[in-house]
């Protein structure tokens, strides 16, 4: 089964005065056609970061310092700017978390939608007005016709998202990037983009990184679940494994956390402490200071990913467990 | 809980409309109307001693308003509120200053709600220099206290407010509203702004505090969750009136009116993973030109001729305020 994204042992690094900031250390994942990818963790657990890497927008002073990135057996991390800004668009799709700074203001969604479509494929302007319109109208957006028209400030916030979407989806593209697509929607409406986003995976078989702090959006939208803290993959699994069997304890603990509906509980699990700064990262294990389990080995080596079932977790109780059963 | 059955805090048709018409010399030249914003219209409940009363609602349903016309921060176009049986005009005198060391507000953004050039003892000293005749030793000793009661240490006094993470920073708020031994609390999307582990902190010490202090909280917050969590009892607000207000489990377990049903079945559900939700239909409609009669009636999937024309007004049903005809005279889907 070919791989759209894959992701080996990737980091990125920003040089500072006071010395170089390893802002993500040796992640690898990969995301295969029609999969949704949800990525989790709390801020600055290095999720966007990740998204900003794989799209090539990575703000310098911060600069991919190893590891690869391949889109369709395509080495990308490399590549100069303008073959990457080609291959942004049509084969990468972004959707950002704030609908109205994702569109530009002074011109139309046609003229936008219709921008990307020429950029990208080899349509007239007729055609791609009659394109923008279908992606209008496969996003939801009602008499797409005359809303073509219209400038972003006249739709609402849900709306926008659909044309961030439907922008996204102009040249057909791979893989998307999705950075907290629903997050500044209300929850009525953060329910129709969900069931969008998965109904066009669906269809169109494209491959979705779906990057959000928001596990509920993620039980019910995402395939597999990578779970990030202080730059580091500590979790890879199945979704019904991650929320119902977490192996590492940092996992648990986010599990344990958020409140829900089904149960009265009188205190939530919580984890003490917060997540370690860049220039202090702990030793061995990053999570041993906040960890309920620590071991000596925790404070001394750092764990990698190791398998337990189907589920990947880079913890030592892991590896322990895993010797003793 | 005190014996007395009086409510601590009691709100009959509160409204506040806030004027959004064009300048005067521009309605008089082109003849436009006054145009009013109604942002809470009507608006009645009270809060038990000890009780926390959650207000859910989407965004410009007209929740913070409320908490702020409870706080004195908006003057009320209309209706009444008592806090202890003393109404909330009284705050602005000097009659006020009792009354308003009884009730602090906590608000959602920990980064613009705390002065960025105080050190964090003197942000959390202010309510004391302002309220009581302690001498700066003894404002100090409070500070350590509270700062000890929300999982903070007293060395961190001498910080400044960039120096803390966000839930640091909500612990403040929560140590200086504090500071004065207030009763009633109003807090306005307390953690919408934190991660869940760090909200799972800031919700826990809250819990901890409502028991230990005998506080009563107004919780205003857009995540059904949390309020589940934290409440004993849940208002849902639309466009600016209540639509359903009942006990917690009555309106998790059965809820009656159906944007309430909406909103609970658009709560993406961690164990039912890759289930579909019913998404909503619509938005919420602009506030400037609310629908007629019942302000749902456009989303709402049993609406019949009479919501269109006439606005129902909540009613008791079983223990549950509704306002909605088809619970109120019994229609049969």
């Amino acid at each position: 089964m070919g791989h759209v994204l894959e992701i080996r042992q990737l980091s990125v690094e920003f040089p500072s005065r006071r010395g170089v900031l390893k802002a993500l250390d040796e992640v690898s994942f990969s995301i295969k056609a029609g999969e949704v990818v949800g990525v989790v963790g709390e801020s600055g657990a290095g999720k966007s970061l990740t998204g900003a890497a794989i799209i090539g927008l990575l703000e310098p002073p911060g600069r991919v310092s190893g590891g690869e990135i391949w889109l369709e057996g395509q080495r990308i991390d490399q590549l100069p700017d303008d073959q990457m800004r080609l291959l942004r668009g049509r084969k990468i799709g972004a959707i950002f978390q704030d609908p109205l700074t994702s569109l530009n203001p002074l011109y139309t969604v046609g003229q936008q939608l219709i921008e990307t479509i020429t950029t990208h494929l080899s349509l007239s302007n007729s055609q791609a007005k009659t394109r923008a319109i279908e992606l209008l109208e496969a996003t939801g957006i009602p008499a797409a016709r005359e809303r073509i028209d219209h400038y972003p400030h006249q739709f609402s916030g849900g709306m926008r998202q659909r044309v961030v979407i439907a922008l996204a989806l102009a040249a057909e593209p791979k893989l998307i990037v999705a950075d907290e697509p629903t997050t500044a929607l209300d929850v009525s409406i953060q329910a129709q983009i969900i069931e969008l986003l998965k109904r066009l995976c669906r269809e169109h078989g494209t491959a979705v990184m779906l990057i959000t702090h928001d596990m509920g959006v993620i039980a019910e939208t995402a395939n597999r679940v990578v779970v990030m803290y202080a730059g580091r993959v500590v979790e890879v699994g199945t979704v019904r494994d991650v929320i119902e069997r977490p192996q590492h304890p940092y996992t648990a603990g986010l599990m344990g956390s958020i409140p829900t509906i089904k149960r009265v509980v009188e205190r939530l699990v919580q984890i003490d402490g917060s997540m370690p700064r860049l220039n202090a990262i702990p030793s061995g294990c990053a999570f041993h200071p906040r960890c309920e389990h620590v071991m000596p080995i925790c404070r001394r080596e750092r764990p990698e990913l190791m398998a337990r079932g189907a589920t990947q977790a880079a913890c030592w109780l892991t590896a322990k467990e895993g010797t003793d059963g | 809980m005190a014996n007395d059955v009086t409510p601590l805090v009691e709100v009959k048709d509160a409204a506040r409309w806030f004027d959004v018409s064009a300048p005067w010399l521009e309605r008089v030249l082109s003849g436009k109307p006054r145009i009013m914003l109604r942002a809470v219209d009507g608006v009645s409940f009270t809060i038990n001693r000890g009780e926390t009363l959650a207000l859910v609602g989407e965004s410009g349903c007209g929740k913070s308003t409320v908490a702020r016309l409870l706080v004195g921060l908006y003057p009320l176009t209309r209706g009444e509120i008592n806090i202890d049986g003393q109404p909330i005009q009284t705050l602005k005198g000097p009659q006020g200053t009792q009354l308003r060391r009884r009730l602090q507000m906590i608000f959602q953004d920990p980064f613009a709600s705390l002065n960025p050039r105080w050190r964090v003892g003197r942000i959390i000293a202010e309510p004391l220099r302002a309220h009581t005749q302690m001498t700066k030793p003894e404002q100090q000793q409070r500070v350590d206290e509270l700062l000890l009661q929300v999982g903070l240490d007293p060395a961190d006094k001498q910080r400044y407010p960039h120096q803390f993470s966000g839930g640091q920073r909500q612990r403040i708020s929560i140590a200086r509203a504090l500071a004065v031994r207030p009763e009633f609390l109003v807090c306005d999307e307390p953690t919408s702004a934190l991660d869940v582990s760090v909200q799972a902190q800031v919700l826990n010490i809250m819990k901890d505090l409502q028991r230990d202090l005998g506080l009563t909280y107004l919780f205003i917050s857009h995540n059904l969750a949390v309020v589940h969590h934290v409440a004993d009892r849940v208002g849902v607000m639309y466009l600016g009136r209540i639509v359903e207000i009942a006990q917690r489990a009555e309106l998790f377990e059965r809820p009656r009116h159906p944007y309430t049903k909406m909103l609970l079945s658009a709560i993406p559900d961690m164990d039912g993973q890759g289930a579909s939700r019913t998404p909503v239909a619509g938005e919420v409609p602009n506030p400037l030109n609310p629908p007629s009669g019942c302000t749902f009636h456009p989303r709402c999937p049993i609406v019949r001729e009479r919501c269109k024309e006439v606005a129902p007004l909540l009613s008791d049903d079983g223990g549950t305020q509704v306002a909605c005809h088809a619970v109120s005279e019994r229609w049969t889907p």
